[in-house]
Protein backbone atom coordinates (compact mmCIF):
# COMPACT_ATOMS: atom_id res chain seq x y z
CA UNK A 1 0.00 0.00 0.00
CA UNK A 2 2.68 2.49 1.08
CA UNK A 3 4.84 1.43 -1.86
CA UNK A 4 1.98 2.39 -4.20
CA UNK A 5 1.92 5.83 -2.60
CA UNK A 6 5.67 6.14 -3.18
CA UNK A 7 5.29 5.21 -6.85
CA UNK A 8 2.48 7.78 -7.09
CA UNK A 9 4.74 10.43 -5.53
CA UNK A 10 7.51 9.58 -8.01
CA UNK A 11 5.04 9.88 -10.92
CA UNK A 12 3.79 13.23 -9.58
CA UNK A 13 7.31 14.62 -9.31
CA UNK A 14 8.17 13.35 -12.81
CA UNK A 15 5.04 15.01 -14.27
CA UNK A 16 5.75 18.30 -12.47
CA UNK A 17 9.37 18.23 -13.63
CA UNK A 18 8.27 17.63 -17.24
CA UNK A 19 5.77 20.51 -17.00
CA UNK A 20 8.42 22.78 -15.52
CA UNK A 21 10.86 21.97 -18.32
CA UNK A 22 8.56 21.89 -21.33
CA UNK A 23 5.69 24.32 -20.61
CA UNK A 24 5.61 27.16 -23.11
CA UNK A 25 9.06 26.24 -24.46
CA UNK A 26 10.25 28.65 -27.17
CA UNK A 27 13.45 29.21 -29.15
CA UNK A 28 16.33 29.14 -28.36
CA UNK A 29 15.20 25.77 -27.04
CA UNK A 30 18.54 24.36 -25.87
CA UNK A 31 19.51 27.56 -24.01
CA UNK A 32 16.14 27.80 -22.22
CA UNK A 33 16.11 24.07 -21.50
CA UNK A 34 19.58 24.29 -19.90
CA UNK A 35 18.51 27.21 -17.72
CA UNK A 36 15.31 25.47 -16.68
CA UNK A 37 17.08 22.15 -16.06
CA UNK A 38 19.59 23.83 -13.73
CA UNK A 39 16.82 25.53 -11.79
CA UNK A 40 14.76 22.32 -11.72
CA UNK A 41 17.73 20.37 -10.36
CA UNK A 42 18.24 22.99 -7.63
CA UNK A 43 14.54 22.95 -6.67
CA UNK A 44 14.51 19.15 -6.46
CA UNK A 45 17.75 19.12 -4.42
CA UNK A 46 16.52 21.78 -1.99
CA UNK A 47 13.06 20.21 -1.59
CA UNK A 48 14.42 16.71 -1.07
CA UNK A 49 17.20 17.83 1.29
CA UNK A 50 14.83 19.92 3.42
CA UNK A 51 12.17 17.19 3.60
CA UNK A 52 14.64 14.46 4.57
CA UNK A 53 16.51 16.69 7.04
CA UNK A 54 13.25 17.46 8.86
CA UNK A 55 12.13 13.81 8.96
CA UNK A 56 15.49 12.75 10.42
CA UNK A 57 15.54 15.63 12.90
CA UNK A 58 11.99 14.93 14.08
CA UNK A 59 12.91 11.30 14.73
CA UNK A 60 15.86 12.08 17.00
CA UNK A 61 14.05 15.03 18.64
CA UNK A 62 11.04 12.74 19.28
CA UNK A 63 8.52 15.31 18.04
CA UNK A 64 6.71 16.16 14.82
CA UNK A 65 6.70 19.86 15.74
CA UNK A 66 10.32 20.77 15.16
CA UNK A 67 12.36 21.45 12.07
CA UNK A 68 16.10 22.11 11.94
CA UNK A 69 15.18 25.69 10.95
CA UNK A 70 13.03 26.32 14.04
CA UNK A 71 15.90 25.38 16.34
CA UNK A 72 18.43 27.53 14.50
CA UNK A 73 20.29 25.21 12.07
CA UNK A 74 20.00 27.56 9.09
CA UNK A 75 20.62 30.65 11.25
CA UNK A 76 23.90 28.96 12.12
CA UNK A 77 24.64 28.50 8.41
CA UNK A 78 23.93 32.18 7.65
CA UNK A 79 26.13 33.16 10.60
CA UNK A 80 28.97 31.02 9.22
CA UNK A 81 28.63 32.56 5.74
CA UNK A 82 28.57 36.08 7.19
CA UNK A 83 31.62 35.27 9.31
CA UNK A 84 33.43 34.05 6.18
CA UNK A 85 32.67 37.29 4.29
CA UNK A 86 33.62 39.26 7.40
CA UNK A 87 37.00 37.54 7.74
CA UNK A 88 37.92 36.91 4.08
CA UNK A 89 36.32 40.06 2.62
CA UNK A 90 33.74 40.12 -0.20
CA UNK A 91 36.30 39.48 -2.96
CA UNK A 92 37.98 36.72 -0.98
CA UNK A 93 34.62 35.06 -0.37
CA UNK A 94 33.33 35.14 -3.97
CA UNK A 95 36.66 33.98 -5.37
CA UNK A 96 36.59 30.88 -3.16
CA UNK A 97 36.07 27.82 -5.36
CA UNK A 98 32.38 26.77 -5.09
CA UNK A 99 33.34 23.23 -4.24
CA UNK A 100 35.89 24.15 -1.59
CA UNK A 101 33.82 26.84 0.10
CA UNK A 102 30.72 24.62 0.20
CA UNK A 103 32.66 21.73 1.70
CA UNK A 104 34.29 24.02 4.26
CA UNK A 105 30.97 25.64 5.27
CA UNK A 106 29.24 22.25 5.40
CA UNK A 107 32.06 20.80 7.53
CA UNK A 108 31.92 23.72 9.99
CA UNK A 109 28.12 23.44 10.13
CA UNK A 110 28.30 19.70 10.78
CA UNK A 111 30.82 20.13 13.61
CA UNK A 112 28.96 23.08 15.18
CA UNK A 113 25.53 21.45 14.86
CA UNK A 114 26.69 18.12 16.26
CA UNK A 115 28.37 19.87 19.19
CA UNK A 116 25.46 22.19 20.00
CA UNK A 117 22.47 19.98 19.31
CA UNK A 118 24.24 16.84 20.46
CA UNK A 119 24.42 18.39 23.92
CA UNK A 120 20.80 19.56 23.81
CA UNK A 121 19.47 16.20 22.59
CA UNK A 122 21.79 14.06 24.70
CA UNK A 123 19.04 12.86 27.00
CA UNK A 124 16.71 11.94 24.19
CA UNK A 125 15.09 15.37 24.22
CA UNK A 126 13.11 14.33 27.27
CA UNK A 127 12.46 17.98 28.05
CA UNK A 128 11.09 19.28 24.77
CA UNK A 129 10.45 22.80 26.07
CA UNK A 130 14.16 23.05 26.92
CA UNK A 131 15.17 21.86 23.45
CA UNK A 132 12.88 24.30 21.64
CA UNK A 133 13.77 27.25 23.83
CA UNK A 134 17.51 26.55 23.63
CA UNK A 135 17.26 26.17 19.85
CA UNK A 136 15.25 29.36 19.44
CA UNK A 137 17.67 31.28 21.67
CA UNK A 138 20.66 29.90 19.76
CA UNK A 139 18.94 30.92 16.50
CA UNK A 140 18.47 34.45 17.85
CA UNK A 141 22.10 34.51 18.99
CA UNK A 142 23.39 33.45 15.55
CA UNK A 143 21.09 35.92 13.75
CA UNK A 144 22.16 38.65 16.16
CA UNK A 145 25.86 37.93 15.65
CA UNK A 146 25.38 37.75 11.87
CA UNK A 147 23.39 41.03 11.99
CA UNK A 148 26.14 42.71 14.01
CA UNK A 149 28.82 41.69 11.50
CA UNK A 150 26.59 42.79 8.59
CA UNK A 151 26.21 46.26 10.13
CA UNK A 152 29.93 46.84 10.19
CA UNK A 153 30.55 45.33 6.74
CA UNK A 154 31.41 47.36 3.69
CA UNK A 155 28.19 47.88 1.53
CA UNK A 156 29.68 45.85 -1.33
CA UNK A 157 30.52 43.01 1.04
CA UNK A 158 27.05 43.28 2.58
CA UNK A 159 25.57 42.69 -0.90
CA UNK A 160 27.49 39.40 -1.02
CA UNK A 161 26.08 38.34 2.35
CA UNK A 162 22.59 39.47 1.34
CA UNK A 163 22.54 36.89 -1.45
CA UNK A 164 23.03 34.15 1.15
CA UNK A 165 20.52 35.62 3.62
CA UNK A 166 17.34 35.92 1.59
CA UNK A 167 15.47 32.97 0.19
CA UNK A 168 15.17 33.12 -3.57
CA UNK A 169 13.89 30.31 -5.73
CA UNK A 170 14.03 32.59 -8.79
CA UNK A 171 17.82 32.96 -8.65
CA UNK A 172 19.21 29.70 -7.32
CA UNK A 173 22.97 29.54 -6.94
CA UNK A 174 23.64 26.97 -9.62
CA UNK A 175 27.43 27.18 -9.26
CA UNK A 176 27.16 24.87 -6.27
CA UNK A 177 24.75 22.47 -7.95
CA UNK A 178 27.21 19.63 -8.57
CA UNK A 179 28.63 19.55 -5.05
CA UNK A 180 25.16 19.95 -3.55
CA UNK A 181 23.96 17.03 -5.68
CA UNK A 182 26.83 14.81 -4.52
CA UNK A 183 26.27 15.81 -0.88
CA UNK A 184 22.52 15.20 -1.08
CA UNK A 185 23.04 11.87 -2.85
CA UNK A 186 25.51 10.74 -0.18
CA UNK A 187 23.24 11.88 2.67
CA UNK A 188 20.17 10.21 1.09
CA UNK A 189 21.97 6.89 0.63
CA UNK A 190 23.24 7.10 4.22
CA UNK A 191 19.76 7.96 5.52
CA UNK A 192 18.17 5.02 3.68
CA UNK A 193 20.86 2.69 5.05
CA UNK A 194 20.14 4.01 8.55
CA UNK A 195 16.37 3.51 8.12
CA UNK A 196 16.09 0.33 10.28
CA UNK A 197 18.08 2.02 13.07
CA UNK A 198 15.96 5.17 12.74
CA UNK A 199 12.87 3.00 13.28
CA UNK A 200 14.40 1.78 16.54
CA UNK A 201 15.54 5.29 17.57
CA UNK A 202 11.95 6.52 17.08
CA UNK A 203 10.94 4.30 20.03
CA UNK A 204 12.78 6.68 22.36
CA UNK A 205 16.14 6.62 24.13
CA UNK A 206 15.40 3.98 26.78
CA UNK A 207 13.63 1.55 24.45
CA UNK A 208 16.23 1.99 21.71
CA UNK A 209 19.09 1.36 24.14
CA UNK A 210 17.26 -1.63 25.57
CA UNK A 211 17.14 -3.02 22.02
CA UNK A 212 20.90 -2.61 21.66
CA UNK A 213 21.16 0.67 19.73
CA UNK A 214 24.11 2.88 20.70
CA UNK A 215 21.60 5.73 20.91
CA UNK A 216 23.78 8.72 21.82
CA UNK A 217 26.34 8.03 19.11
CA UNK A 218 23.56 7.35 16.59
CA UNK A 219 21.88 10.71 17.38
CA UNK A 220 25.17 12.50 16.65
CA UNK A 221 25.48 10.65 13.33
CA UNK A 222 21.91 11.64 12.37
CA UNK A 223 22.56 15.27 13.39
CA UNK A 224 25.65 15.29 11.16
CA UNK A 225 23.47 14.12 8.25
CA UNK A 226 20.85 16.78 9.06
CA UNK A 227 23.56 19.45 9.09
CA UNK A 228 24.85 18.24 5.70
CA UNK A 229 21.34 18.37 4.23
CA UNK A 230 20.65 21.83 5.69
CA UNK A 231 23.96 22.99 4.17
CA UNK A 232 22.76 21.80 0.74
CA UNK A 233 19.47 23.69 0.81
CA UNK A 234 20.77 26.85 2.48
CA UNK A 235 23.73 27.08 0.12
CA UNK A 236 21.45 26.90 -2.94
CA UNK A 237 18.47 29.12 -2.01
CA UNK A 238 18.98 30.53 1.49
CA UNK A 239 17.32 29.66 4.80
CA UNK A 240 13.73 28.34 4.67
CA UNK A 241 12.15 27.47 7.98
CA UNK A 242 8.86 25.73 7.30
CA UNK A 243 9.22 23.80 4.00
CA UNK A 244 10.55 20.79 5.89
CA UNK A 245 7.61 20.83 8.30
CA UNK A 246 5.20 20.73 5.33
CA UNK A 247 7.12 17.93 3.59
CA UNK A 248 7.60 15.75 6.69
CA UNK A 249 3.99 16.16 7.88
CA UNK A 250 2.61 15.35 4.41
CA UNK A 251 4.97 12.34 4.18
CA UNK A 252 3.56 10.93 7.44
CA UNK A 253 0.01 11.55 6.19
CA UNK A 254 0.65 9.95 2.77
CA UNK A 255 2.59 6.79 3.69
CA UNK A 256 0.81 6.26 7.05
CA UNK A 257 3.69 4.19 8.40
CA UNK A 258 6.39 4.52 11.05
CA UNK A 259 8.99 2.94 8.73
CA UNK A 260 11.77 5.31 7.67
CA UNK A 261 12.52 3.25 4.56
CA UNK A 262 9.21 4.70 3.31
CA UNK A 263 9.18 8.06 5.13
CA UNK A 264 12.60 9.19 3.82
CA UNK A 265 11.85 8.83 0.09
CA UNK A 266 8.32 10.17 0.65
CA UNK A 267 9.52 13.33 2.42
CA UNK A 268 12.18 13.82 -0.29
CA UNK A 269 9.59 13.43 -3.07
CA UNK A 270 7.01 15.67 -1.37
CA UNK A 271 9.54 18.41 -0.54
CA UNK A 272 10.75 18.42 -4.17
CA UNK A 273 7.17 18.34 -5.55
CA UNK A 274 6.09 21.32 -3.40
CA UNK A 275 8.97 23.44 -4.67
CA UNK A 276 8.71 22.42 -8.34
CA UNK A 277 4.91 22.86 -8.38
CA UNK A 278 5.07 26.15 -6.48
CA UNK A 279 7.83 27.63 -8.62
CA UNK A 280 6.04 26.48 -11.79
CA UNK A 281 2.81 28.23 -10.74
CA UNK A 282 4.53 31.44 -9.58
CA UNK A 283 6.93 31.67 -12.53
CA UNK A 284 4.80 30.50 -15.45
CA UNK A 285 1.16 31.04 -14.41
CA UNK A 286 1.31 34.06 -12.09
CA UNK A 287 4.28 35.62 -13.95
CA UNK A 288 6.25 36.14 -10.70
CA UNK A 289 3.38 38.21 -9.17
CA UNK A 290 4.47 36.98 -5.74
CA UNK A 291 7.24 34.88 -4.24
CA UNK A 292 7.09 31.20 -3.47
CA UNK A 293 9.14 31.56 -0.26
CA UNK A 294 6.46 33.79 1.29
CA UNK A 295 3.71 31.28 0.52
CA UNK A 296 5.73 28.33 1.84
CA UNK A 297 6.58 30.11 5.07
CA UNK A 298 2.92 31.19 5.45
CA UNK A 299 1.51 27.68 4.83
CA UNK A 300 4.24 26.04 6.93
CA UNK A 301 3.72 28.53 9.75
CA UNK A 302 -0.03 27.82 9.76
CA UNK A 303 0.65 24.07 9.86
CA UNK A 304 3.05 24.61 12.77
CA UNK A 305 0.33 26.47 14.70
CA UNK A 306 -2.23 23.75 13.92
CA UNK A 307 0.18 21.05 15.15
CA UNK A 308 0.98 23.00 18.34
CA UNK A 309 -2.71 23.67 19.08
CA UNK A 310 -3.72 20.07 18.36
CA UNK A 311 -0.95 18.83 20.65
CA UNK A 312 -1.91 21.14 23.50
CA UNK A 313 -5.51 19.85 23.57
CA UNK B 1 22.75 -15.05 37.95
CA UNK B 2 22.70 -11.25 38.36
CA UNK B 3 25.36 -10.13 40.83
CA UNK B 4 25.21 -6.60 42.21
CA UNK B 5 28.31 -5.59 44.17
CA UNK B 6 28.73 -2.32 46.08
CA UNK B 7 26.47 -0.42 43.66
CA UNK B 8 26.22 3.34 44.16
CA UNK B 9 24.60 6.02 42.04
CA UNK B 10 24.63 9.81 42.33
CA UNK B 11 22.34 12.31 40.61
CA UNK B 12 23.65 15.89 40.44
CA UNK B 13 26.13 15.01 43.17
CA UNK B 14 23.47 13.70 45.56
CA UNK B 15 23.60 9.99 46.41
CA UNK B 16 20.53 8.06 45.24
CA UNK B 17 21.83 4.52 45.81
CA UNK B 18 24.63 3.49 48.15
CA UNK B 19 26.56 0.30 48.50
CA UNK B 20 23.91 -2.14 47.30
CA UNK B 21 24.94 -5.77 46.99
CA UNK B 22 22.53 -8.54 46.05
CA UNK B 23 22.21 -11.68 43.95
CA UNK B 24 19.27 -12.47 41.72
CA UNK B 25 18.55 -16.05 40.68
CA UNK B 26 18.36 -16.89 36.95
CA UNK B 27 14.74 -18.04 37.37
CA UNK B 28 11.66 -16.99 39.31
CA UNK B 29 10.21 -13.53 39.94
CA UNK B 30 12.28 -11.10 42.02
CA UNK B 31 10.33 -8.07 43.23
CA UNK B 32 12.03 -4.79 44.11
CA UNK B 33 9.91 -3.03 46.74
CA UNK B 34 10.24 0.00 48.97
CA UNK B 35 8.67 3.38 49.72
CA UNK B 36 8.53 6.20 47.14
CA UNK B 37 11.98 7.62 46.45
CA UNK B 38 13.79 4.53 47.79
CA UNK B 39 15.73 4.15 44.50
CA UNK B 40 13.87 1.13 43.04
CA UNK B 41 13.68 2.41 39.45
CA UNK B 42 17.23 3.77 39.65
CA UNK B 43 18.49 0.34 40.73
CA UNK B 44 16.62 -1.31 37.84
CA UNK B 45 18.03 1.23 35.35
CA UNK B 46 21.56 0.66 36.72
CA UNK B 47 21.08 -3.09 36.39
CA UNK B 48 19.99 -2.62 32.76
CA UNK B 49 22.95 -0.39 31.90
CA UNK B 50 20.65 2.58 31.17
CA UNK B 51 22.30 4.50 34.03
CA UNK B 52 26.02 4.37 34.83
CA UNK B 53 26.70 3.75 38.52
CA UNK B 54 29.15 5.96 40.39
CA UNK B 55 30.58 2.88 42.10
CA UNK B 56 30.22 -0.88 42.11
CA UNK B 57 29.50 -3.39 39.41
CA UNK B 58 26.57 -5.36 37.97
CA UNK B 59 27.34 -8.72 36.38
CA UNK B 60 24.93 -10.83 34.41
CA UNK B 61 26.05 -14.42 33.91
CA UNK B 62 29.58 -13.19 34.63
CA UNK B 63 29.53 -10.30 32.10
CA UNK B 64 29.94 -6.72 33.35
CA UNK B 65 26.75 -4.95 32.21
CA UNK B 66 28.39 -1.54 31.94
CA UNK B 67 31.44 -2.88 30.12
CA UNK B 68 29.33 -4.68 27.52
CA UNK B 69 28.41 -3.06 24.20
CA UNK B 70 24.75 -2.05 23.76
CA UNK B 71 24.10 -4.99 21.44
CA UNK B 72 25.73 -7.48 23.84
CA UNK B 73 23.62 -6.04 26.66
CA UNK B 74 20.44 -6.37 24.59
CA UNK B 75 21.08 -10.10 24.30
CA UNK B 76 21.54 -10.45 28.08
CA UNK B 77 18.48 -8.57 29.29
CA UNK B 78 15.39 -6.73 28.12
CA UNK B 79 13.85 -3.88 30.08
CA UNK B 80 10.44 -2.26 30.04
CA UNK B 81 10.76 1.21 31.52
CA UNK B 82 7.90 3.49 32.55
CA UNK B 83 8.56 5.73 29.53
CA UNK B 84 7.14 3.53 26.84
CA UNK B 85 7.34 4.32 23.14
CA UNK B 86 4.64 6.57 21.68
CA UNK B 87 5.12 6.16 17.94
CA UNK B 88 2.05 7.09 15.91
CA UNK B 89 0.78 4.29 13.63
CA UNK B 90 3.10 1.68 15.16
CA UNK B 91 1.08 -1.53 15.11
CA UNK B 92 1.16 -4.29 17.73
CA UNK B 93 2.76 -6.67 15.21
CA UNK B 94 5.52 -4.19 14.40
CA UNK B 95 6.15 -3.48 18.10
CA UNK B 96 6.53 -7.17 18.93
CA UNK B 97 8.84 -7.58 15.91
CA UNK B 98 11.16 -4.91 17.38
CA UNK B 99 11.94 -7.47 20.11
CA UNK B 100 14.03 -9.40 17.60
CA UNK B 101 16.06 -6.36 16.51
CA UNK B 102 19.08 -7.12 18.76
CA UNK B 103 19.38 -10.45 16.96
CA UNK B 104 18.91 -9.42 13.32
CA UNK B 105 19.83 -5.66 13.34
CA UNK B 106 17.33 -4.86 10.58
CA UNK B 107 17.61 -8.04 8.51
CA UNK B 108 15.05 -10.48 9.97
CA UNK B 109 15.53 -14.18 9.28
CA UNK B 110 13.00 -17.02 9.31
CA UNK B 111 13.85 -17.79 12.95
CA UNK B 112 13.04 -14.18 13.95
CA UNK B 113 9.68 -14.29 12.18
CA UNK B 114 8.87 -17.60 13.91
CA UNK B 115 9.64 -16.19 17.36
CA UNK B 116 7.58 -13.04 16.71
CA UNK B 117 4.62 -15.20 15.63
CA UNK B 118 5.05 -17.33 18.76
CA UNK B 119 5.07 -14.20 20.95
CA UNK B 120 1.92 -12.88 19.29
CA UNK B 121 0.17 -16.22 19.80
CA UNK B 122 1.42 -16.70 23.39
CA UNK B 123 0.18 -13.28 24.49
CA UNK B 124 -3.10 -13.60 22.52
CA UNK B 125 -2.36 -10.57 20.38
CA UNK B 126 -3.39 -12.01 17.03
CA UNK B 127 -6.69 -10.06 16.79
CA UNK B 128 -4.75 -6.86 17.61
CA UNK B 129 -1.82 -7.49 15.26
CA UNK B 130 -2.58 -4.56 12.91
CA UNK B 131 -4.03 -2.25 15.56
CA UNK B 132 -1.98 0.89 16.29
CA UNK B 133 -0.68 1.07 19.86
CA UNK B 134 -2.46 4.36 20.54
CA UNK B 135 -5.82 2.63 19.88
CA UNK B 136 -5.26 -0.02 22.60
CA UNK B 137 -6.39 -0.05 26.21
CA UNK B 138 -3.70 0.22 28.92
CA UNK B 139 -3.81 -3.53 29.58
CA UNK B 140 -3.60 -4.51 25.90
CA UNK B 141 -0.69 -2.12 25.39
CA UNK B 142 1.18 -3.52 28.39
CA UNK B 143 0.61 -7.05 27.05
CA UNK B 144 2.10 -5.97 23.70
CA UNK B 145 5.19 -4.52 25.42
CA UNK B 146 5.68 -7.69 27.46
CA UNK B 147 5.35 -9.72 24.23
CA UNK B 148 8.06 -7.56 22.66
CA UNK B 149 10.33 -8.20 25.65
CA UNK B 150 9.55 -11.92 25.47
CA UNK B 151 10.49 -11.97 21.78
CA UNK B 152 13.87 -10.48 22.70
CA UNK B 153 14.69 -13.94 24.12
CA UNK B 154 17.03 -12.72 26.86
CA UNK B 155 17.88 -14.64 30.03
CA UNK B 156 16.50 -11.74 32.13
CA UNK B 157 13.48 -9.46 31.83
CA UNK B 158 13.41 -6.27 33.90
CA UNK B 159 10.15 -4.34 34.36
CA UNK B 160 9.64 -0.97 36.02
CA UNK B 161 6.18 -0.77 37.62
CA UNK B 162 4.37 -2.46 34.71
CA UNK B 163 1.11 -2.79 36.66
CA UNK B 164 0.51 0.86 37.53
CA UNK B 165 -2.91 2.03 36.28
CA UNK B 166 -4.02 -1.51 35.43
CA UNK B 167 -7.15 -3.07 36.91
CA UNK B 168 -6.74 -6.25 39.05
CA UNK B 169 -7.89 -8.60 36.26
CA UNK B 170 -5.33 -7.26 33.75
CA UNK B 171 -2.61 -7.09 36.42
CA UNK B 172 -3.27 -10.74 37.32
CA UNK B 173 -3.15 -11.77 33.67
CA UNK B 174 0.22 -10.03 33.13
CA UNK B 175 1.70 -11.46 36.34
CA UNK B 176 0.50 -14.90 35.29
CA UNK B 177 2.33 -14.55 31.96
CA UNK B 178 5.47 -13.34 33.73
CA UNK B 179 5.27 -16.30 36.12
CA UNK B 180 5.02 -18.61 33.16
CA UNK B 181 8.12 -17.01 31.63
CA UNK B 182 10.02 -17.33 34.91
CA UNK B 183 9.15 -21.04 35.08
CA UNK B 184 10.56 -21.49 31.59
CA UNK B 185 14.07 -20.43 32.48
CA UNK B 186 13.92 -16.62 32.40
CA UNK B 187 14.64 -14.45 35.40
CA UNK B 188 12.03 -11.71 35.92
CA UNK B 189 12.96 -8.65 38.01
CA UNK B 190 10.06 -6.33 38.63
CA UNK B 191 9.59 -3.08 40.53
CA UNK B 192 6.30 -3.31 42.41
CA UNK B 193 4.33 -0.99 44.68
CA UNK B 194 1.49 -3.39 45.45
CA UNK B 195 2.51 -5.60 48.39
CA UNK B 196 -0.44 -7.92 47.83
CA UNK B 197 0.74 -8.68 44.30
CA UNK B 198 4.30 -9.04 45.59
CA UNK B 199 3.15 -11.56 48.21
CA UNK B 200 1.13 -13.47 45.67
CA UNK B 201 3.62 -13.72 42.80
CA UNK B 202 7.20 -12.98 43.90
CA UNK B 203 9.68 -15.74 44.68
CA UNK B 204 12.32 -13.36 46.03
CA UNK B 205 12.27 -9.79 47.29
CA UNK B 206 14.80 -6.94 47.36
CA UNK B 207 13.63 -4.18 49.72
CA UNK B 208 15.17 -0.71 49.43
CA UNK B 209 14.86 2.20 51.80
CA UNK B 210 16.53 5.64 51.39
CA UNK B 211 18.72 4.31 48.59
CA UNK B 212 20.17 1.45 50.63
CA UNK B 213 19.44 -2.25 50.80
CA UNK B 214 16.97 -2.84 53.64
CA UNK B 215 16.32 -6.56 53.20
CA UNK B 216 16.75 -9.27 50.57
CA UNK B 217 15.87 -12.93 50.32
CA UNK B 218 13.08 -15.40 49.66
CA UNK B 219 9.62 -13.78 49.63
CA UNK B 220 8.31 -15.72 52.65
CA UNK B 221 11.36 -14.76 54.71
CA UNK B 222 11.33 -11.08 53.70
CA UNK B 223 7.63 -10.26 53.74
CA UNK B 224 7.13 -10.26 57.52
CA UNK B 225 5.24 -7.93 59.84
CA UNK B 226 8.44 -6.55 61.30
CA UNK B 227 10.32 -6.02 58.01
CA UNK B 228 7.42 -4.42 56.13
CA UNK B 229 6.39 -2.20 59.05
CA UNK B 230 9.95 -0.94 59.44
CA UNK B 231 10.38 -0.57 55.66
CA UNK B 232 7.30 1.62 55.19
CA UNK B 233 7.28 3.21 58.68
CA UNK B 234 3.69 2.12 59.22
CA UNK B 235 1.98 -0.89 60.79
CA UNK B 236 1.70 -3.72 58.24
CA UNK B 237 0.77 -7.29 59.06
CA UNK B 238 0.85 -10.44 57.00
CA UNK B 239 -1.37 -13.52 57.29
CA UNK B 240 -0.64 -16.99 55.94
CA UNK B 241 -3.16 -18.33 53.41
CA UNK B 242 -4.31 -21.83 52.54
CA UNK B 243 -2.18 -21.97 49.34
CA UNK B 244 1.00 -21.34 51.31
CA UNK B 245 1.23 -17.71 50.14
CA UNK B 246 0.62 -14.77 52.45
CA UNK B 247 -1.88 -11.93 52.46
CA UNK B 248 -0.62 -8.46 53.36
CA UNK B 249 -2.89 -6.29 55.49
CA UNK B 250 -2.09 -2.58 55.61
Amino acid sequence: MARTQLIGLGALLFTLAALFLLWNLRAPVSFILTLRAEKLAALILVGAATGVATTLFQTVAQTRLLTPGIVGFDALFVFLQTALVFTLGGVGYVTLPAFGSFLMEAAILVIAAVTLFGVILRNGASDMVRVVLTGVILGILFRGLAGFMQRILDPSEFAVVQQAMFVSFASVRTDQLAVAGVTLGTCLVAAIRLAPRLDVAALGRDSARSLGLDYDRFVLLVLALVAGLVAVSTALVGPITFLGLLAASLAHAVVRSHRHALLIPASAGIGASILVAGQFVFERVLSMASTLAVLIEFAGGLLFLVLVLRRSR
Amino acid sequence: MIEIEGLGFQRDGAPVLHDISARIAPFGITAIIGPNGAGKSTLLHCMAGLLSPSSGVVRINGADVHGASPSERARLLSILTQSQPQVPRLSVGDLVAFGRWPHHRGRPRQEDTRIVEEAIARFQLDPLRDTPLDALSGGQRQRAYVAMAWAQSTPYLLLDEPLSALDPRVAKSIMSQLKDMSRNGRGVVIVLHDLQITAQWADAVIALKDGALFAAGAAEATLTDATLSALYDTAISVRPQADGRIAVLT
